[in-house]
């Protein structure tokens, strides 16, 4: 397989939101606007590079029963150093993620593509599979944010095109299930072939 | 795939050497960020008192008190200019928001009359009740220019003067007893 494959296989093929459906606490819960969404995004696209390389690196020497604990302690390592550097350079962002940054360590879609991929292939094919299923991710959350955030308040990241309330309802806990629904319907009926 | 046996002697050691890695690399990410997480917390606090008092030249962080108020302590920042005082920021909180606890940032004037209020941090539903936020609404603008003693901070449907926010009674709530708690501080020795 190719880099480029490797790489394009998380962003459509197998997008972790559209297709593979998993992670989807973060999903529903951060985005309620595109600025949200692209920040967690990234925030989980670091943490799945990071890991998707040094489990690529290390799973030689890591007996198979313990390869569990030993990537979560990998993937757990690489989501306080975000944690960390998130609260010292982006507060306002870290404070509106809140509880969901530390969170990203029960992700599935991390600890999924540890086992499924990183541990079998090499480092380079690792490192794209996890660029590309960040960017997937990212891509995702971005989009749903944005429709939420247009649909509930009017606006896009920040700027305010609608004066006043709009569809509230899209910025609250059923407005996610509704656009994810719908997002996921147009995807398999466009894209995924 | 592994290439190494799943002995216990093998697996204590992958173990060790795993988590001994990952401590060592976390305690140098979180020695390099110690600094600009504290920094930041600092800048924050000064952006909210410099949001909500007069025009001052000292610096009211260093010269913050504290004062206990409902098992909690409200933090003082007095404002002052060519050493006469001009406001007091004032960060109090409540804990009956929708979704629990909100922090406010409350400038005085020297006689008591509320400057302005901005919010710390609050868990309100998006949409409803986080127009407390003054960057959401204006809500927070009817209190400015008010002082508590004829003010009455309390909705309109407890007995008070605040027009509370539509559908969000019980955050309306919650951010005019933040106000009050630090109001009563404010009088009952607040002034130093």
């Amino acid at each position: 397989m190719s880099a480029w494959s490797n790489l394009t296989r998380g962003i459509i093929r197998e997008n972790p939101t559209f297709v593979i459906v998993l992670g989807m606490c973060p999903t529903l819960a951060t985005t309620t606007s595109a600025i949200n969404g692209l920040g967690m995004g990234l925030a989980t696209t670091f943490v799945l590079l990071g890991s998707n390389v040094v489990i690529s690196m290390i799973a030689r020497f890591i007996p198979d029963k313990v390869r569990i604990p030993s990537y979560i302690v990998v993937i757990a390592t690489f989501v306080t150093i975000v944690d960390l550097l998130m609260q010292a350079y982006t507060q306002s962002l870290y404070e509106t993620l809140g509880i969901f940054i530390p969170l990203i360590v029960v992700n599935c879609i991390v600890l999924g593509r540890a086992e499924a991929f990183a541990r079998k292939n090499s480092v380079l094919d690792s490192a794209m599979d996890g660029l590309g299923m960040g960017i997937g991710f990212t891509m995702a959350l971005t989009l749903l944010g944005s429709i939420r955030e247009m649909l509930g308040n009017g606006s896009l990241f920040n700027y305010k095109f609608i004066p006043g309330d709009a569809i509230l309802v899209f910025i609250l806990s059923p407005g996610a299930f509704i656009a994810l629904a719908y997002l996921i319907a147009l995807f398999n009926k466009f894209v995924k072939k | 795939m592994s290439g190494v046996e799943s002995s216990f002697k093998n697996m204590t050691i992958s173990l060790l050497a795993i988590t001994l890695v990952a401590s060592a690399g976390l305690g140098l990410v979180y020695k390099s960020t110690k600094d600009p997480i504290a920094a930041a917390q600092v800048a924050k606090v000064n952006n909210a008192i410099k949001a909500v008092v007069p025009e001052f030249d000292n610096q009211p962080s260093n010269e913050a008190y504290t004062v206990k108020a409902d098992g909690d302590d409200l933090f003082f920042y007095p404002a002052s200019k060519n050493g006469q005082l001009v406001g007091v920021a004032v960060k109090t909180f409540s804990n009956n928001g929708f979704g629990g606890r909100i922090e406010l940032m409350v400038g005085f004037l020297p006689d008591g009359t509320i400057n302005k209020i901005t919010v710390i941090s609050h868990k309100e539903t998006p949409g409803l009740g986080d127009k407390i936020d003054p960057g959401k609404s204006d809500f927070s603008v009817q209190f400015e220019g008010k002082n508590p003693e004829t003010f009455k901070v309390m909705v309109k449907k407890d007995g008070g003067d605040v027009d509370a926010i539509t559908a969000s009674t019980i955050s309306s709530r919650a951010f005019c007893d933040a106000v009050n708690r630090a109001y009563k501080a404010f009088k009952e020795g607040g002034r130093k």
